[in-house]
């Protein structure tokens, strides 16, 4: 096992709410893990505070947070800071406003090699221009001059993954960085990130609330609802056979069984992600769910298949009351 | 960028034209000139006298064209007061209030910029508290109550600072300070409200993301994008000093424009009232289009 991200239940709140619960997470070199749920399950958080980007009034522990073998748990905001954008980078949704409007891309870019590798200028504008074109950036030299109100979207995508690169991380951590990004776009930015991260035998953690992302690139999938993983494991398995009725339930909202269409969102199970406060027992998706009995309200047990496949629900792999 | 040149030009120069306007028709307003000058005890003839030597006779879109051309060449007649050009009195009284102005421009910043960061920083805090009281006071405390207290307290209790005058580079302390309070409210919010949004920006999380240093984020990332109005404003905010100036050159016996200003209005010096009007209208239109200008110029998405 060659994992570069480890996590063990991680628990994150705001106040009385309980944004995160209990999560398991790994991520291995050289493979991509998505992170798929509907909108406020916690999918971000989780991410940030694996940078420990999280805000200064968020609760937060984990049993264990490891990355590249190392408990990073307790590392102070120094030690964080010499490992983001080194060693761990990440790249977000918004690639209108994740850039500094007041700087060019050169400035933006060229500060990381200054920061963390040292960098003389002229060697940090060569390694830029190298990343750019590396991402498929046209004419990469004259990008440096300009300011991110001069680019489209799709390639002030390219240049917050290129910046992410600069310094070869072990891990990438892309929270729907395709969601703002239109269709085509969509399709060839995900190419790009597979093919890198084949190359650079990167560990992705890909955040997504769209199936057919999963489908494309994810060698582990990880459904996320509510604060909790529900299921969790190889994604042609998860895709083939669902054992989580809300896993299932996402997958049959999906116009063609089997084939997804790209763009397919989830979110077409009737009503809405419960917000959880302490004390909260037993399955949080019982409200929503077709099969749901009283017994329900009783904690979940978790049951493992095969590969890692497990899942987290009262009924047992067999589809039958597991009675726990 | 061209455009936007123009069209704020054109406007400055429309509020420039009303001003005139305002200006000459304010003196007008303000009594009959020649009755005061005449004295109480003059007689209808020495009036009508003064009044026609005066031009004061003519009907009054003459009297304005008059005026307004003259005043436009620099020539606001002579003082009724210094019998001298009011044109060579203004610009004996402009040097010490400019360079007030300027001293007080720098201190408000130099106040103004960190406490507005370390209140964005600590938001919340107590901190964030004793800055907003700071400025709340700055707003509430009169200027001419400012200044006394401070005389009464570093050049009558202390004796550190002269009470009046600017003879030696210490008299200058004082009354650019009390100027100062003038911005200093404005400033320090505008950066704090600056600094609180841009701390929240995604870019300042991408910053962090990028493991940069805290200075890095907090005066590189932040500050660069909260500076772009504050910088703006700053120009607006010498005008209103200007403005202070009436007041605090009056408290500290500084003969500067503002100071004859003053004297002039309450002697009905009103060639004087007028063109002190006019200049502090015009400086302050000036430093407002020289505000958008910095503010365009400070935007790369304004400056294209
Ligand atoms: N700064 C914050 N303050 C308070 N609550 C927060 C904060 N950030 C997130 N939350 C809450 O935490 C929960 C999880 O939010 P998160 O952003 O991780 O959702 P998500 O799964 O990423 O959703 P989306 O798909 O919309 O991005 C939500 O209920 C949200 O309201
Ligand atoms: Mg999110």
């Amino acid at each position: 096992m060659n994992a570069v991200l480890e996590i063990e239940d991680l628990r994150i709140g705001f106040g009385p709410l309980e944004a995160v619960r209990g999560i398991d997470l790994v991520v291995e070199r050289g493979q991509t893990h998505c992170l798929v749920g509907e909108s406020g399950c916690g999918k971000s958080v989780s991410a940030l505070s694996v940078l420990r980007l999280l805000p200064k009034r968020a609760r937060f522990s984990a049993a264990r947070l490891a990355f590249e073998g190392n408990d990073i748990a307790g590392l102070g905001e120094r030690g964080m800071a010499r490992l983001r954008g080194d060693r761990m980078a990440m790249i977000f949704q918004e690639p209108m406003t994740s850039l500094n409007p007041a700087y060019t891309i050169g400035s933006q870019m060229i500060e990381v090699l200054r920061r963390h590798r040292g960098a003389s200028r002229a060697a940090a504008v060569d390694r830029c221009i190298a990343m750019l074109e590396r991402v498929g950036v046209t004419a990469p030299a004259m990008r440096l001059g300009q300011f991110p109100h001069q680019l489209s979207g799709g390639l002030r995508q390219r240049v917050m993954i290129a910046t992410a690169l600069l310094c070869e991380p072990a891990l990438l951590i892309a929270d729907e960085p395709t969601t703002a990004l239109d269709v085509t776009v969509q399709a060839q930015f995900l190419r790009l990130l597979a093919d890198i991260q084949r190359q650079m035998g990167l560990a992705v953690l890909l955040i997504t609330h769209d199936l057919g992302v999963v489908a494309r690139v994810a060698d582990r999938v990880s459904v996320m609802y509510a604060g909790r993983i529900v299921e969790h494991g190889a994604t042609g398995a998860v895709f083939a056979a669902p054992r989580h009725p809300y896993t299932r339930g996402l997958l049959a909202s999906i116009p063609v069984p089997g084939k997804i269409p790209p763009g397919g969102r989830l979110g077409s199970i009737p009503g809405i992600v419960p917000r959880i406060g302490a004390g909260f027992a037993g399955c949080a998706f019982r409200a929503r769910c077709a099969v749901a009995m009283p017994a329900c309200a009783a904690p979940v047990p978790e049951h493992r298949l095969a590969d890692g496949h497990r899942f987290a629900c009262h009924l047992g792999p067999d589809g039958a009351w597991s009675g726990a | 960028m061209i455009r936007f040149i123009v069209r704020s030009l054109l406007l400055a120069m429309l509020v420039c034209l009303t001003v005139l306007i305002v200006s000459f028709a304010l003196t007008r307003l303000s009594g009959n000139l020649a009755i005061n000058l005449a004295g109480p005890d003059a007689s209808a003839a020495s009036i009508a006298k003064i009044q026609h030597e005066l031009g004061l006779d003519r009907p009054l879109p003459v009297q304005f064209a008059a005026w307004a051309d003259r005043a436009l060449h620099g020539d606001f007649g002579n003082s009724y007061l210094y019998h001298q050009s009011v044109s060579s009195l203004i610009a004996s009284h402009l040097k010490v209030t400019l360079q007030l102005g300027a001293i007080a421009i720098g201190m408000a910043i130099i106040i103004a910029v960190p406490l507005g960061i370390l209140a964005a920083l600590h938001e919340g805090t107590w901190i964030d508290t004793a800055c907003g009281l700071v400025a709340l006071i700055g707003q509430a405390v009169p200027s001419f109550w400012l200044g006394l207290m401070l005389i009464l307290w570093f050049g009558i209790d202390l004796r550190w600072l002269p009470i009046a005058g600017l003879a030696t580079w210490k008299g200058y302390i004082l009354p650019s300070f009390v100027l100062s309070f003038v911005a200093i409210p404005v400033m320090l919010r505008l950066t704090r409200g600056g600094m609180v949004d841009a701390l929240r920006a995604d870019y300042v999380r991408t910053a962090r993301a990028k493991g940069l240093s805290r200075a890095s984020i907090v005066l590189k990332h932040a500050f660069r994008n909260a500076a772009m109005p504050v910088v703006a404003v700053s120009a607006v905010q010498l005008g209103f000093i200007l403005g202070g100036s009436v007041v605090t050159e009056v408290v500290f016996n500084v003969r500067g424009v503002g100071y004859l200003a003053w004297e002039s209005i309450g002697k009905g010096d009103f060639p004087v009232v007028q063109a002190v009007v006019l200049l502090f209208a015009v400086t302050f239109v000036g430093l407002t289009f020289l505000a958008d200008l910095i503010g365009a110029m400070l935007d790369p998405r304004v400056r294209g």
